[in-house]
C-alpha cells in the first residue's frame, strides 16, 4: 500500500526566499493530478523541487525513496520526467537528437523514437530540423516526446498551454490520454483551470506556496475553487 | 517617521578617525623613518593604490583586466620621455603621464570592449604585450634593455633626502588618494550605478543606467590613475625597461592576488590584501619560487572556499564595514 | 619567391596555432570557461614529453602514446576536483582560479626543471624537406598542419555525430535541462576537459620538437591560441584553423620586414580583425 508519490510538508527555497510553505500530497499509479493556482503560487516550484532543480526541506518519497538532495540526473533514472515550462529544447540539436537525448537514461518501456513519432506524426517529418525552428505547438510536442523517451512512471507537465494557440492546445490535450494509458501518473500544472480539471482525476490548488484546496474536480463547487485560487 | 537612514556607524566613524591619524603619522615619516622604511611604505602605498583601482575595475565595474601593466609601463615611459626629451620636471610629468594614458585608453577601450568576459581579460593582456613590444623598439629609451634616469634629471628632484621624501609623499598621496577617490565614487550615484550593474546588467539597463558609458568612464579613469602610479614607480626605481615596466607578474598577478585574498568588491579588501601580501613577502620571499607557488595556491583556495576573500568573510559574518558605501536603516524604537 | 615562401611557412605554422586554439575553443563552447592556464598546460605537456623521452628513449612523436592519456587523465581530475567548483553565474572564480593555476604551473615547472631552455630532438624529421614550386616545405611543419586538420575534423565529428558530442552540445545549451535528461554535468565537463588536454598534449609535443621551450612560455601560447580563436570567429572550429593560418602568415610577414616584429605583427593582425570584424571572420551565429 506504499504510495507512488508521497510529499510531506515540503518547503522549497530559492536561496533565502521560501517559495513553498509546507505542501503535502499523495499520488497513486495511473492518477492524473492537476495543480492549479495563480502566477507565483508555487506550482512550477513544486515540480522543480520534485525533479531536483530546486532545493527543499521536508520529504518527497517516491516508491519509498526520499528524493530530496538527489541530483536531477539520478531522479530521472528513477522514473520521473519533467516537461519544463517554456519547453526548453536544445537549440544546438535537431528534433531527433532532442528526442534521442531524452532516452539517454535508458529505461525500458514502450516509449521509443517510433512510438513518439506515432503519437506526434509531425515530428517524424521534421526530425532533422533544428528543434527551435519549429512552431510553438510542435516544440511542445518535442518536449513531451523528449520526456516520454525516458519511459517515466510519473510525468510532470509544466504549463503546456503557455504561449500556444487554443486550437493547438486542444490538439495536444487530445493526445494526453494516450500518454497516461499505460498506468503512467501525471502531474499537470496549468493556468487554464477548466482544461486542467477536465483532464485530471484529482486536483490541488496552491496559493502563496500553500495548499488552499484539494479534491476531485467534480466534487468541488466553482466558487470554492475560485476562492482557493485567489486566496480569499 | 520611525526610522532614520544613515551612512555611517560608530565603528566606521572610529575607523575614519584612526585612518586620518594614521595618514598624518605616515606623512611625517620622512622625519622619523629611515630610507628603508620610506621605501617600504612607499611600495605598500603603490600596491594599495593598484589593488584599489583593480578592485574598482573588476570588483565593481565587472571589467576583469589582466592587462593593467600596459598603463603602469606606459606611465613610466611617458614620464621618462617627458623628462628626457621635453625637459619636464619629473614630478610634473606624473599627472602628464596620467593624462596621456587616459587618452590612450580611449581607442584601447573601443577595441577591447568588443570582447566579453574572460576573452576581454586576455584581450587586455594582448594590448599590454603590444605596448611592451613597442617599447622594446624604442631605441631612444634603451630598446629591449631600457634605461636608467639620467643624472641631470635626477638632480631636478633635489638632494637625496629631499628626493626620497618627495617621491615618498607622492606615493603616499597616490595610495591614500586612490582609496579616498574610490570610496567617494562608490558612495556617489556612479557608485550606485556600478553596484547595480554588478548585480544585474539587464535589470539596471532596463532602469536606464547607461552601462556602456559608465564602464568606459571607469576604464579610462583607472587607466589614467594606474599610469600615474606607473610613472611614480619609474621614479622609485629610477629606471624603465620593457620587461620590468610591463611585467605581468609584478603589476597584475600580485595585484590580483592582493584583491582576491583581501576581498574583492569591498573597499577594505585591498587594504587587508596588501597587508597579507607584504607579510607573506617578509617571511617567504627567501624561498623564491615556493613563495609564488604558495600565492597561487592561496588564491585558488580562497576562490573555492571563501570567494569573498578575508574581508568579505569578516564583513558578512559580523556585518561590519569600516568604509561604508551603502545606506543603513536605523529603526527608532 | 620570398613572399610565397613566407606565406606557405606561415600557413603551416598556423596549424600549430590552431592546435593551441582548438582546446580553448572546445572548452569555451561546452562550458563557457576560458582557462588562463591553457598555455601553461601546453608547456606542461612539452615537459611531460621530455620526461617520457628521457625515460624511454622513444622518438618525441611516439611519446604521444603516453603523454596524451596522461594529460587527459590530468584534465579530467583537474576539472572534477577544482574547475567544476568554480563554474556558475559568476565570471571571476574560474578566471582567477585558472590564473592561480597558471602561476603554480609556471613556478612548479621552474622549480622542477630550472629555467633552462629545452628542446626535443625530432631527428631526421626536423630537417627533412621537399621542394614544391621552388619552395622548401619541411616534413615537420607539413605534418603539424596535417595533424591540426585531422584533430579539428575529429572534433567536429565527435561533436556532431556521436552521443558524447550530443551530450556536450546539450549541456552547453542548457545544463539544467541536460541533467533532467540523465546527463551528469560534472562528468560531462570532466570529459570535455580531458578531451581538451588530449589536444593540448599533441600541441605540446609538437611545440617541443619545433622550438625551444621553458617554463614561462605558457602565456605566449595562450595568447596565440586566443588570437586564432578571435580572428577565426567564436564557435567555429574550422574558423579557428583559418584564424591560426592568418596569424601564422601575419607573423611571417612581420618577421620578413623586421625579425623583432614577428609577434607584434600577429598582435596587430588580431587588433585589426577586432576593430573591423569583431565577431571574427567565420563566426557561428550562436549565443
Amino acid at each position: 500500500m506504499a504510495e507512488f508519490l508521497a510529499i510531506e510538508n515540503l518547503q522549497s527555497f530559492y536561496g533565502d526566499f521560501q517559495a513553498l510553505h509546507g505542501v503535502t500530497l499523495t499520488l497513486q499509479p495511473g492518477e492524473v493530478l492537476a495543480l492549479i493556482g495563480a502566477n507565483g503560487a508555487g506550482k512550477s516550484t513544486l515540480l522543480k523541487t520534485i525533479c531536483g532543480l530546486v532545493s527543499g526541506k521536508g520529504a518527497i518519497r517516491w516508491k519509498g525513496t526520499d528524493l530530496l538532495g538527489q541530483r536531477p540526473n539520478l531522479i530521472v533514472a528513477q522514473g520521473i520526467a519533467l516537461v519544463p515550462e517554456g519547453r526548453r529544447l536544445f537549440p544546438s540539436l535537431s528534433v531527433e537528437e532532442n528526442l534521442i537525448l531524452g532516452g539517454q537514461v535508458g529505461r525500458p518501456g514502450p516509449w521509443n523514437l517510433k512510438a513518439v513519432c506515432d503519437l506526434f506524426p509531425v515530428l517524424a517529418e521534421k526530425r532533422a530540423a533544428p528543434a527551435t525552428a519549429l512552431s510553438g505547438g510542435q516544440q511542445q510536442m518535442v518536449a513531451i516526446g523528449r520526456a516520454l523517451m525516458s519511459n517515466p512512471e510519473l510525468i510532470l507537465l509544466d504549463e503546456l498551454s503557455l504561449g500556444l494557440a487554443p486550437i493547438v492546445i486542444k490538439d495536444i490535450y487530445a493526445r494526453l490520454p494516450r500518454i497516461t494509458a499505460n498506468g503512467m501518473s501525471a502531474i499537470l500544472v496549468e493556468q487554464d483551470v477548466t482544461r486542467a480539471l477536465a483532464a485530471a482525476g484529482q486536483f490541488i490548488c496552491l496559493a502563496e506556496g500553500r495548499v488552499s484546496l484539494a479534491g476531485k474536480p467534480g466534487a468541488c463547487h466553482r466558487d470554492q475553487i475560485s476562492a482557493a485560487y485567489f486566496g480569499t | 517617521m520611525n526610522h532614520q537612514i544613515t551612512r555611517s556607524t560608530v565603528l566606521s566613524r572610529t575607523a575614519g578617525v584612526v585612518a586620518l591619524l594614521l595618514v598624518v603619522a605616515l606623512a611625517a615619516a620622512p622625519w622619523w623613518g629611515s630610507s628603508a622604511t620610506l621605501h617600504l611604505i612607499g611600495e605598500f602605498s603603490v600596491y594599495l593604490a593598484l589593488a584599489t583601482l583593480w578592485n574598482l575595475l573588476a570588483g565593481y565595474a565587472g571589467l576583469v583586466s589582466v592587462g593593467q601593466q600596459a598603463y603602469v609601463g606606459l606611465g613610466g615611459y611617458v614620464l621618462f620621455s617627458a623628462a628626457l626629451f621635453a625637459g619636464v620636471h619629473p614630478l610634473a610629468a606624473i599627472p602628464l603621464a596620467g593624462a596621456a594614458a587616459a587618452l590612450m585608453a580611449v581607442p584601447v577601450a573601443a577595441l577591447v570592449f568588443r570582447l566579453q568576459g574572460a576573452y576581454f581579460a586576455i584581450g587586455t593582456w594582448v594590448v599590454a604585450e603590444v605596448f611592451r613590444l613597442c617599447a622594446a623598439q624604442l631605441a631612444v629609451l634603451g630598446g629591449g634593455s631600457g634605461i636608467s634616469l639620467p643624472a641631470q634629471v635626477t638632480k631636478q628632484l633635489g638632494a637625496k633626502a629631499v628626493r626620497e621624501a618627495s617621491i615618498y609623499w607622492v606615493a603616499l598621496a597616490l595610495g591614500v588618494g586612490c582609496l579616498v577617490l574610490v570610496w567617494l565614487l562608490l558612495r556617489s550615484r556612479i557608485g550606485l550605478a556600478l553596484t547595480a550593474i554588478r548585480d544585474s546588467e539587464i535589470a539596471s539597463s532596463s532602469l536606464g543606467v547607461p552601462i556602456a558609458g559608465v564602464k568606459y568612464a571607469v576604464y579610462i579613469l583607472v587607466a589614467g590613475l594606474t599610469a600615474m602610479i606607473g610613472a611614480l614607480i619609474s621614479l622609485q626605481k629610477l629606471r624603465v625597461s620593457p620587461d620590468a615596466s610591463f611585467s605581468v607578474n609584478d603589476w597584475t598577478a600580485f595585484v590580483i592576488f592582493i584583491v582576491v585574498i583581501g576581498g574583492i568588491g569591498t573597499i577594505e579588501g585591498p587594504i587587508i590584501g596588501t597587508i597579507v601580501y607584504f607579510l607573506l613577502r617578509e617571511f617567504l620571499a627567501d624561498y623564491g619560487t615556493i613563495y609564488l607557488l604558495l600565492l597561487g595556491a592561496l588564491a585558488i583556495a580562497i576562490m573555492l572556499v571563501a570567494p569573498k576573500g578575508i574581508w568579505g568573510y569578516v564583513a558578512a559574518r559580523w556585518g561590519i564595514s569600516l568604509f561604508p558605501v551603502g545606506y543603513r536603516i536605523k529603526w527608532k524604537d | 619567391m620570398d613572399l610565397l615562401n613566407t606565406i606557405v611557412q606561415g600557413i603551416l605554422v598556423g596549424g600549430l596555432y590552431a592546435l593551441f586554439a582548438a582546446g580553448l575553443s572546445l572548452i569555451f563552447g561546452v562550458m563557457r570557461l576560458v582557462n588562463i592556464a591553457h598555455g601553461d598546460l601546453i608547456v606542461l605537456a612539452a615537459y611531460a614529453a621530455m620526461v617520457v623521452v628521457k625515460a624511454t628513449g622513444l622518438h618525441p612523436l611516439a611519446s604521444l602514446l603516453l603523454v596524451v592519456p596522461l594529460m587527459m587523465a590530468f584534465g579530467y581530475a583537474l576539472q572534477r576536483l577544482i574547475l567544476n567548483r568554480t563554474l556558475g553565474r559568476d565570471l571571476l572564480p574560474p578566471l582567477l582560479v585558472s590564473f592561480g593555476l597558471s602561476v603554480i604551473l609556471q613556478n612548479g615547472l621552474l622549480a622542477t626543471f630550472t629555467a633552462d631552455s629545452r628542446k626535443l630532438d625530432g631527428g631526421a624529421l626536423e630537417t627533412a624537406s621537399f621542394q614544391l614550386a621552388g619552395i622548401s616545405v619541411g616534413y615537420l611543419p607539413l605534418l603539424m598542419f596535417a595533424v591540426a586538420v585531422a584533430v579539428i575534423a575529429g572534433l567536429q565529428f565527435l561533436f556532431y555525430r556521436t552521443a558524447l558530442g550530443r551530450a556536450f552540445r546539450a549541456t552547453s545549451d542548457d545544463a539544467e535541462v541536460a541533467e533532467l535528461m540523465g546527463l551528469d554535468r560534472a562528468r560531462i565537463y570532466g570529459w570535455a576537459m580531458a578531451l581538451c588536454l588530449g589536444v593540448v598534449a599533441i600541441a605540446g609535443v609538437f611545440l617541443a620538437i619545433r622550438s625551444n621551450f621553458d617554463p614561462f612560455m605558457g602565456p605566449g601560447r595562450l595568447i596565440f591560441g586566443f588570437e586564432a580563436v578571435i580572428i577565426g570567429g567564436l564557435g567555429s572550429l574550422w574558423g579557428t584553423l583559418a584564424g591560426g593560418v592568418i596569424l601564422g602568415v601575419a607573423q611571417g610577414l612581420g618577421a620578413e620586414i623586421n625579425p623583432g616584429w614577428q609577434v607584434l605583427a600577429g598582435h596587430v593582425a588580431f587588433l585589426l580583425v577586432l576593430a573591423v570584424r569583431p565577431k571574427g571572420l567565420f563566426p557561428r551565429i550562436d549565443g
